[in-house]
Formats: structure tokens, C-alpha cells, sequence
């Protein structure tokens, strides 16, 4: 049964490129394009934290849940449930994260943020697989739910205990532990401590090496195992959706789930387990929020949930583009959390205003006009706007992250391929 | 009659008492004593004074479900209509504040500024949807935050009233011109005497305007019927002519539109307020979500859960004194909204399944064709 349905290739939708060598050098010129463009920028902006390994490490841990919240919704959809609701879902893992947290470390705040998600993915289940309730309809209800049970929780826990109330948590029993890649980025090595060679790179300031070590820096400097845990489920959920029996039945179930009951997959069974699934991923994504936090805060979530949706239909509903995706959206949110981040925004506008001064003369090159047209314009605008405005405040600050997300879902939407049967009730009987 | 009204609150009545359940549990197990609690809950509501309060809460509640059902009726998701209401009520505060009119011309103004900044918000959503075929889910939620980010910015920068100054942030006071009086009057003209102090705010007349309009919009009108043609079956609607780009532009900005008036019986009928920050509630969009699903995107059933929705407020705001943690109002919302969602969907599926087999059975007695199919209903759309 399981050759009969593995003969279909796995949704890689993309059509074959006209030339096999153009794809190939494609992604590398674009990601050596990117690191020039950021480079530019920062050496223009006369900014270095735009492409600091603090910046990069700091985005690291803000893209972590927002990369959970994703892969939560890719697990979902890839099963056939659309689900809205991993915004309550996160909502219930940091409530039971904060309180597990509390009662019995970071670790078991892992374990409860999982359970926390869990159950809520599973009462959606309930909702979309055995009523057939529209999926966005039972995920909003989920949504609006959750903050509920959280603040009553957390009005029974919390409330009168040192340190805590109605709105938080009074703090996780400790910390976890983190770690840094010797030689690398300066890590310990049996009590040695390693040279920072990264680091020195990063601080020469040199064009794009600066910046790529920084990078580096950043993904190796001082990584929680939370983060750690987070990189690994997405190689975990990818090994277990494409060479796995029962990735195979998720997915079946959500691209066809007529065809997969007729070679005898249970596709209710199916849909709820991919349900718990992606609302344990959303749960922990929650927990590490609070572990960040070092507690759970009401409306911590804040929206998160749905950048991980957004960053799931941005990646096409694969993990890698998922991944990516992620962190775009940690980066930029990321850097709303430095120390000036008026002025990193500032520099990221000077960014996006280069690069699509790149992407305007690439359009020239490609004798289409009127796209280069509109970039141009656009990115006159930026210049402009960056040219003429002060550092922007805090509350536009806020906002970067949203707008980030807004344009990169636009510019990126256009040939998407979701599961084909997603959001549709199945019974038996049905074709 | 009697009997399609049954059937229309067998759902709701079994929902409430399943939420009266699930939050007597959680009573239990928090330590609570449930009969207590609902007995104290009883007392708080049972009076004049508060069946006023719960009128006034409900009737934002109203129209913020109202703004969504419209969208929800095309399963066009608008759920950003929170930074939609908070953007309009903003710009509305400001720009009323700084005119003068006549009465009604002032009211009409803060209105229409409120109906186009909410609108055009939404417009921005609507049009990248048919443009780059962005999800209106993502858009309008993403939109929300910037909205809020957006409000914040130009409260604290642009539209703050310097000349109250102190450290909170607000517009400038509505003038005479533009405050709607409470009903009151009007109330004791028929005999019924208020306690002092208790005012049944003005906007209540508007909000019911609203819901006749939103009604008449959908049943008695040319696109009313389109936008359900599009929201029950899209490709049947297409074949007929309906062009989808334009279906979702108009009913989302229209969406928009009307939940820019969520913030305007703060601004024009509140006492309280007249004015836009500080306490101006933040959060009623998504509560209106809710209502909108509770109550099917009907007009007079969004209108009920919007009171049942107040009643529940009002009637944990006494809770503390026993000792029973308010929160549990949420637990009662939560689950009476989860359990009512489910609900209908069984009373619809069986009403569908109904009504297939009552037509199977008139066909196979009428002509010898071959019975109909029995329809796999598509997306469970909450119709």
C-alpha cells in the first residue's frame, strides 16, 4: 500500500526549470546578493548592529517560535486541517508552560507548553474532523477561547502567590542551559576557552565577511537548548512527513482523503493525530516564549501564531521555506528588541530601498519595464523616506515586523501549492 | 412557526447548558462552590440598573459582530477588524473634535470619517487579496497589529491633546455639538424610572438602524444576494455573472467599513469617554468575531449573543467578594461559543440530510428519474 501511493512525487511543486545549470547557481547568486545588499547597508547606515552576531542572536531566539508556530500550521495543513487556531494554541502552551515552569523547571515548562498546545489542537480536532465545523470558523473559536482559560488558570495559580498575578507568572525555577561553538564563536572546551575567531572577523568590519561571520556568530554564540530542540524538529517533522508511513498517511490524507480511506488509512485517526502534533509544536512554541521570558505574561503571544501561519504559506508548505520564512520574520522582529532599534530599522528601510534598486536593474536586464518601473519608484520612495525621516519611535517600531511579514507574504504569493483537499470536511462515503 | 423556532434555539439552549456545566467543573475543581457562584451571578444581574449597563456594553458588541458577519457570509475571514476600529475611532476623535457643526451634520461627520478610515484600512487587505491572491486571514490579522502600532504612534505624536496635557495620552473631548443624549427620557416617557446616575446611552437606536440596514443589504438586495451566492457556492456564483475580484473588494471594505463604527458609541454617546484613548477598550473586535459565529450572521442573533455575551460580563463583575475568581466568565463565554459552533453544525448537517431525502422521496413519487445524489456539502460554511 505504501509503494502504491509513495509512486507520487512529493510536493515539491515546483515546475522544472528551462535550465537545470541556471537553477542550480540561481539560489546561491541570490543568497551572495542578499549578504552585499545587508552589507551595503550597514557600511552606509554606518550601523554594524544591522549585521551583528547580536542582532543575529537575538533574531535567532525571537524566530524560534514563530518557526514552532509554522511548522505547526505545516503539520496541520499537510494533514488537512486548516488550522487558524495556533495562536490559542501557543496561548495554552505558555499558560501551562508558565506554570509548569513555576512548579518544576525548564525543562518540564517544555513538556507542559507541549501539553498545553495538545490539548487544545485535539479539542479542535474534535470540532473540524468529527463535526465537520469549518476549519477557520472552529480555529477563531479556539482563538478567542483560549486567552479565557489562560486568565482563569492563571487567576487560580498566580494570583496571591509572591510574585505572580492575574497576568503572570512569579517566574521560572531556573534556567536552561546554553552553549557556544568553540573555536567558532569562543565556546569552552573542557575548561579551555576557545579563540573567538568569528568574532574577530566580525569586528574587522570587512565587506560581506563582517556580515556572513556575524551571521555565523549569531547562530553559535550562547544557543539555549530550547533553540536547539526547535532547529531539530523541523529536520524531525521534514524526516517524518516525507520518509516515515505515518508522514505518508498525513499527508494522504490531506491531499486526498477519499483515495487514502480506500487503501485503508484511517483518515479521522490520521487528522487527529496530525492535530495533536501541530498543537504540541504551537504549545511549545509558547513554551519557549516563556522561557525567554523566564514566565509566562498574558498576551505574550501577541500575534506570533499567525506570523508562523504566515511564514508557513511563504514557505509553500514546505519546512525548508517554512524555515526561511521564520527567519525573516524573527529577524525582523528581532531587531526591534536592540538597544536602538529606531535606528535598525532605519538601515533595514536603506536595505529594502537597495535591494530593490538590485531588483529594478535586474528587471531592466530582463527588458521587463514596467515591473522595473514600479521598483524603482517604490524604491526611490524608500531612499527618500530614509533620506528625510528621523529615527522612527517606538511605536512604529512595533510595527516592523507585521509590515515585514505583509510584503513578503505579497511579493512572495504567487505560485503556491497547498494541500489539495485542506479545510474540507471528510465522512465515509465520501468521493 | 412555533416549531422552526425551536429548532433554531435547540442549539444555543443545549450550548448554554453545556457551558453552565463545563464552568461549574472548573469551579469545582478551582475549590469553588458552583451553586454559589451562580446564585451571586443571578443577584448581580437581576436589576434595572444592570439590565441598563448590559444594553450599553452590548451595543458595541453588536456592531462588532455585525462588521465581521458580513465578511463571515462570503467566508471572507476579517478578522483584523480590532486595529480597524481603533485606527477609525482615533482619526474620528480627532477630526470631530476639531470642528464645530450642527448637531446632526457633526454626528454624521464623525461617522462618516470613522466609516471611511475603518473601510479604507480594509481596503488594503481586499486589495491585496485580489491583486498578489494574499490570504485575507494573514492580511487582515497582520493589519490589526499595524493598526494598533499605527493608533498608538499617532496618538502619542500627532492627535494628542497637549492642552489637558498630563501624562495621559487622549484626544481632545468631543464638543456639545457631537454628543448623542442618553435615552433616558425617552425610557421614563413610558413610566420606567432610572436610579440616578444610570443612563441608557444614545447610540442604541443606530446600532438597531444598523442591523435593519444589514438586513435589508442582504435579503432585499441585488448584492446581498450575490454575496451569499458567493459565500455558499463560489463557482455557481461565477457561472452566474458574479465577479469574485469585485465581490470580495466591496464586502470587505464594507466589513471594514462598519467596524469603524464599533469605537463610535464611546466617542459620540459615552460620558465616560467622548474622546479616544486612555481606558477606550481595545479588544472588542475579536470579541465580535465570536458573536458573529454565536449568532450565525444573523442580525437578531448576533444581537442576542451580544446580550448574552454583556449579561455574562456583567454578571461576574460581583464574583470577587465570595471569592470566586471573575475569570470564570470566560470559562462560561468559551465554552458556551466552542459547544454552540459544534451544535449547529449537527443540526445543520441533519437539517441538510433532511431535506435531501425529503427531495429524493418527492422526485422518486413525482417522476421515475433516478433519485438525486445526495450532496456532499462543501466547506461547512456557517450560513
Amino acid at each position: 500500500m505504501t509503494a502504491t501511493i509513495d509512486t507520487q512525487p512529493a510536493p515539491a511543486a515546483e515546475p522544472a526549470s528551462e535550465s537545470v545549470k541556471s537553477a542550480r547557481w540561481f539560489p546561491i547568486a541570490l543568497l551572495l546578493t542578499a549578504v552585499a545588499i545587508m552589507s551595503t547597508a550597514r557600511i552606509w547606515a554606518d550601523n554594524p548592529d544591522l549585521t551583528s552576531s547580536g542582532t543575529f542572536g537575538t533574531a535567532l531566539r525571537t524566530a524560534a517560535p514563530i518557526a514552532l508556530a509554522g511548522l505547526s500550521g505545516l503539520v496541520a495543513e499537510r494533514s488537512g486541517t486548516i488550522n487558524i487556531g495556533i495562536e490559542g494554541m501557543m496561548v495554552m502552551g505558555t499558560i501551562f508552560a508558565g506554570w509548569w515552569g513555576w512548579e518544576y523547571g525548564p525543562w518540564m515548562a517544555i513538556v507542559g507548553g507541549i501539553i498545553g498546545g495538545m490539548l487544545a489542537g485535539l479539542v479542535m480536532s474534535v470540532a473540524t474532523t468529527t463535526f465537520g465545523v469549518n476549519h477557520i470558523v472552529a480555529g477563531v473559536a479556539i482563538n478567542l477561547i483560549a486567552p479565557g482559560i489562560a486568565r482563569f488558570m492563571a487567576s487560580e495559580l498566580f494570583s496571591g502567590v509572591q510574585g505572580g498575578s492575574v497576568t503572570s507568572s512569579p517566574g521560572n525555577r531556573g534556567k536552561l542551559g546554553e552553549f557556544t561553538v568553540p573555536f567558532l564563536s569562543g565556546g569552552d572546551l573542557f575548561g579551555w576557552t576557545t579563540p573567538d575567531t568569528l568574532g574577530w572577523l566580525e569586528d574587522r568590519g570587512w565587506f560581506m565577511i563582517a556580515d556572513v561571520s556575524g551571521f555565523v556568530r549569531g547562530l553559535t554564540t550562547s544557543v539555549t537548548w530550547d533553540v536547539v530542540i526547535t532547529a531539530g524538529m523541523f529536520f524531525a517533522v521534514a524526516y517524518m512527513l516525507w520518509h516515515t508511513p505515518l508522514g505518508l498517511r498525513l499527508r494522504a490524507v490531506g491531499e486526498r482523503p477519499a483515495a487514502a480511506d480506500s487503501l485503508g488509512v484511517a483518515v479521522h485517526r490520521m487528522r487527529y493525530i496530525g492535530m495533536a502534533i501541530s498543537g504540541g509544536l504551537a504549545g511549545m512554541g509558547g513554551a519557549v516564549l516563556v522561557l525567554f521570558a523566564n514566565r509566562y505574561q498574558e498576551n505574550q503571544v501577541a500575534g506570533r501564531g499567525f506570523l508562523g501561519l504566515a511564514t508557513m504559506i511563504f514557505g509553500n508548505w514546505m519546512p525548508a521555506g517554512t524555515a526561511a520564512g521564520a527567519g525573516l520574520f524573527g529577524y525582523a522582529q528581532g531587531i526591534t528588541l536592540r538597544t536602538n532599534p529606531g535606528d535598525l530599522v532605519k538601515a533595514l528601510l536603506l536595505a529594502a530601498a537597495i535591494g530593490l534598486a538590485v531588483t529594478a536593474a535586474w528587471m531592466i536586464y530582463q527588458r521587463s519595464w514596467d515591473s522595473a518601473g514600479v521598483l524603482v519608484l517604490i524604491a526611490l520612495a524608500l531612499f527618500f523616506a530614509y533620506f528625510s525621516t528621523d529615527r522612527p519611535n517606538n511605536q512604529l517600531v512595533f510595527v516592523t515586523p507585521y509590515v515585514v511579514t505583509l510584503i513578503a507574504v505579497s511579493v512572495g504569493a504567487q505560485r503556491l501549492r497547498p494541500p489539495a483537499e485542506e479545510g474540507i470536511p471528510w465522512f465515509k462515503g465520501m468521493q | 412557526m412555533i416549531e422552526r423556532a425551536w429548532r433554531a434555539l435547540l442549539a444555543p439552549l443545549f450550548a448554554a447548558a453545556a457551558a453552565i456545566a463545563i464552568s461549574s467543573i472548573a469551579l469545582l475543581i478551582s475549590g469553588n462552590d458552583p451553586v454559589e457562584a451562580f446564585r451571586e451571578m443571578w443577584k448581580t444581574i437581576d436589576s434595572t440598573q444592570s439590565v441598563v449597563l448590559i444594553i450599553n456594553t452590548a451595543v458595541p458588541l453588536y456592531i462588532s459582530g455585525v462588521a465581521v458577519a458580513i465578511g463571515f457570509k462570503m467566508n471572507l475571514f476579517n478578522i483584523g477588524s480590532n486595529g480597524q476600529y481603533l485606527l477609525a475611532a482615533l482619526v474620528a476623535g480627532w477630526a470631530g473634535a476639531e470642528v464645530s457643526l450642527w448637531p446632526p451634520l457633526h454626528i454624521a461627520f464623525v461617522v462618516a470619517v470613522a466609516v471611511t478610515v475603518g473601510g479604507f484600512w480594509a481596503m488594503i487587505a481586499a486589495i491585496l487579496n485580489v491583486t498578489r491572491n494574499v490570504n485575507v486571514v494573514i492580511s487582515t490579522i497582520m493589519l490589526n497589529f499595524i493598526g494598533i502600532g499605527v493608533s498608538a504612534f499617532l496618538l502619542a505624536e500627532v492627535f494628542r491633546d497637549t492642552e489637558r496635557g498630563g501624562l495621559v495620552a487622549q484626544t481632545k473631548l468631543m464638543p456639545a455639538s457631537a454628543r448623542i443624549p442618553s435615552l433616558n427620557r425617552v425610557i421614563e416617557f413610558f413610566g420606567f424610572n432610572f436610579a440616578p446616575g444610570v443612563l441608557l446611552y444614545g447610540w442604541l437606536p443606530f446600532a438597531v438602524a444598523l442591523g435593519v440596514g444589514y438586513h435589508i443589504l442582504l435579503n432585499r438586495s441585488r448584492f446581498g444576494y450575490d454575496l451569499r451566492l458567493s459565500g455558499l457556492n463560489p463557482e455557481a456564483a461565477r457561472s452566474a455573472g458574479v465577479n469574485p475580484k469585485k465581490m470580495v473588494l466591496i464586502t470587505l471594505t464594507l466589513s471594514g467599513a462598519v467596524a469603524g463604527m464599533i469605537g463610535l458609541p464611546f466617542l459620540l454617546a459615552d460620558p465616560n469617554f467622548y474622546k479616544y484613548g486612555d481606558a477606550f477598550p481595545t479588544q472588542l473586535g475579536f470579541t465580535g468575531l465570536g458573536l458573529a459565529l454565536l449568532g450565525r450572521n444573523h442580525p437578531a442573533g448576533i444581537a442576542a449573543a451580544a446580550v448574552v455575551w454583556a449579561t455574562i460580563e456583567r454578571a461576574t463583575q460581583r464574583l470577587a467578594p465570595i471569592g470566586v475568581p471573575q475569570e470564570i466568565g470566560r470559562i462560561l463565554q468559551g465554552s458556551f461559543l466552542l459547544v454552540a459552533v459544534i451544535a449547529y453544525e449537527v443540526v445543520k448537517r441533519r437539517n441538510d440530510a433532511a431535506a435531501v431525502a425529503a427531495a429524493a422521496a418527492a422526485a422518486a413519487a413525482h417522476e421515475p428519474k433516478p433519485p438525486a445524489e445526495p450532496q456532499a456539502s462543501t466547506v461547512g460554511a456557517p450560513s
